[in-house]
């Protein structure tokens, strides 16, 4: 083989690449064009929220206000309105992910760790309950918790919606876990430790950024859950934002437009927060490690 | 998947065998029991009070009694479901299976060729909308398209007419509210499996003289057959399921226009108090996701070999 055939694909690497990154550059500028305008398309319903948020006679256009002012989240930041709904939010969700994790951790362990004939049907059992649309057994979940008078019980909504989650959190539990090599639970064993002992001293401890990551996830499915608290939930001191926040604006005659953007804004911070600290650790495709790649 | 159950621990445990394999499985009880519970007590609570008087109030609605089919007689005979079927389809064909699915693979291809503080921004805007709480997106869709909402003050300003959306167009409206809301899902997805493709192959395709099209229709595409049809499902699921977008914009309306069948089951169980009648068309809806459901998994399952 002569140097000159050897060289070839090298060269022809380089002479592609040129060609390539020419191509890409010829293209940049119309794919900046489109994203662009596609962008605005999605940032013009937010503007709303963010103009209207600030101006105290805002209706349904986005404009600028005459006068910015926060009156509306003066007016808005009392007890009833909004630091009770944020607080029943807080409790509904910490509880919800609370016990997602609990029983995901419990679950995913012996999945994890134990090879049984159980593992793979009991897996795709549960993935098939993912598939479950929620809104339909929202009818029958309330004949349920009438039946067994639970509604308007926090606990039971929370167990709910707990369980609602908890397909998705076990198998992103189950795929962190299994990154943990089984090795360094081996010494734990052989010195007669029980496996939930080994769970509890050597394998949380490891993956605590995965738990991190599954319980934001949970939190963040639950701080917005709007239907479920708006059927389970009944008295209004109950309550989460999401369900106070559309009766505030679905009975009040006169709407103020401004205050509820306002109310928003407010009650959007925690959950956008909390996916940014999420996105910027674990790559901005968190949500999909767990059902997508399996 | 496979983890292998160390060979030491067999020796230590050597007592009852049988059994400490089954205590092993014991932590699994908590979330099988939640299951249980919640779900598939729910779904199967469905398929029985489908076939009873069950009511919110009233005297049915402490002991309903067993009315075997009438529920579904009435389902076939009610000119309200053929309607909400058809719409529950064409939204979910609209808005996910080709809203949502080929804007997020547009915006993923574009955003491969784009400048990278281009595609940054872009993508947050992008993603903003999904992960904003359900009921704030329904309010932001719902003045954006209300009569003197944002979208007709744009139109007004181009010299266009400025129609009463959620009255004269609902499903237009909460389709393209639903493409804004979802579309994030897929163009993660998209971008996820568009970074696996090895970029050699793109360039001997381009080497070979192959058009832009050419190369997105024979290379790209099928190299990512897979993310498709996984997101295809997904999409399909989470939107069939769609309930606070509509409620808080069109509310089903006008005249049941918007009504699909979760807006359906939820008005026959909660705003006429007929829980049974309610429960029968939620069973169809379950139906349907148990259907999607199994072929997902299957399409899982068969990608794993």
């Amino acid at each position: 083989m002569t140097t000159a055939a050897r060289a070839s694909p090298g060269a022809r690497r380089r002479a592609g690449a040129g060609a390539v990154s020419r191509a890409q550059h010829r293209a940049r500028v119309p794919a900046d064009a489109a994203l662009i305008l596609i962008g605005a398309c999605f940032v013009l319903p937010l503007l709303w929220l963010v103009l209207a948020s600030l101006d105290v006679s805002a209706g349904h256009e986005a404009r600028l206000p005459a006068r910015v002012s926060l009156d509306n989240f003066a007016a808005i930041m009392t007890p009833g309105l909004l630091f009770q709904p944020l607080w029943n939010s807080m409790l509904l969700s910490a509880g919800t992910a609370a016990v997602n994790l609990i029983a995901a951790v419990l679950a995913a362990y012996p999945l994890s760790r134990y090879q049984s004939r159980f593992n793979r049907p009991f897996m795709y059992t549960i993935l098939f309950g993912t598939c479950l649309p929620i809104t339909a057994i929202m009818v029958p979940v309330y004949g349920l918790f009438v039946q067994l008078d639970l509604l308007d019980s926090m606990a039971a909504t929370i167990f709910f919606m707990a369980t609602t989650t908890l397909p998705m959190a076990i198998w992103m539990t189950k795929n962190f876990m299994d990154a943990v090599p089984v090795s360094l639970e081996e010494a734990a064993w052989v010195d007669g430790a029980s496996g939930l002992t080994a769970l509890r001293t050597i394998v949380l401890p490891l993956m605590r950024q995965g738990l991190g990551v599954v319980f934001i996830f949970v939190f963040i499915q639950a701080w917005g859950n709007f239907f479920v608290p708006f059927v389970l939930l009944l008295s209004e001191a109950r309550q989460p934002a999401a369900v106070s926040i559309f009766s505030f604006f679905g009975q009040h005659g006169a709407v103020a437009y401004g205050q509820l953007a306002a109310f928003s804004i407010l009650y959007s911070v925690p959950v956008l927060a909390l996916y940014v600290i999420v996105a910027r650790g674990a790559g901005s495709s968190f949500a999909l490690s767990g059902a997508v790649k399996g | 998947m496979a983890t292998t159950t160390p060979q030491r621990l067999r020796t230590v445990n050597r007592l009852h065998p049988h059994l400490r394999r089954q205590a092993r499985l014991l932590p699994v009880l908590p979330a099988v029991l939640l299951l249980l519970v919640f779900l598939a007590g729910p779904v199967l609570w469905a398929f029985h009070a489908s076939f009873t008087n069950a009511a919110l109030t009233g005297r049915n609605a402490r002991s309903p009694g067993w009315v075997g089919l009438e529920n579904y007689q009435r389902l076939i005979t009610d000119p309200v479901l053929p309607l909400s079927l058809v719409l529950t389809v064409v939204f979910v064909g609209g808005s996910a299976i080709l809203g949502q699915n080929l804007l997020g693979l547009a915006l993923a291809l574009l955003m491969k060729r784009a400048r990278r503080p281009v595609a940054a921004v872009v993508g947050t805007a992008v993603v903003a909308a999904w992960v904003l709480p359900e009921i704030v997106a329904a309010f932001a869709a719902y003045a954006y398209f209300s009569r003197d909402g944002t979208l007709n003050q744009i139109l007004g300003g181009l010299g266009f007419g400025q129609p009463d959306w959620l009255y004269s167009f609902p499903m237009v409206a909460i389709m393209l509210a639903n493409i804004w809301r979802g579309t994030a899902f897929s163009m993660l997805v998209y971008r996820a499996a568009l970074d696996d493709v090895p970029g050699e192959v793109t360039e001997a395709a381009l080497m070979d003289g192959a058009s832009g099209w050419q190369r997105l229709a024979y290379v790209t595409i099928p190299m990512i057959r897979s993310s498709i049809a996984t997101n295809l499902m997904l999409i399909t699921l989470q939107t069939l399921a769609v309930f606070t977008l509509i409620w808080v914009m069109t509310a089903g309306g006008p005249a049941n226009a918007s009504t699909t069948l979760p807006v359906l089951a939820y008005q026959e169980a909660f705003k006429f108090g007929d829980i049974g009648y309610g429960t029968a068309v939620a069973s169809v809806l379950i139906l349907i996701g148990l259907v999607f459901g199994a072929a997902y998994v299957r399409l899982l399952r068969g990608s794993k070999g």
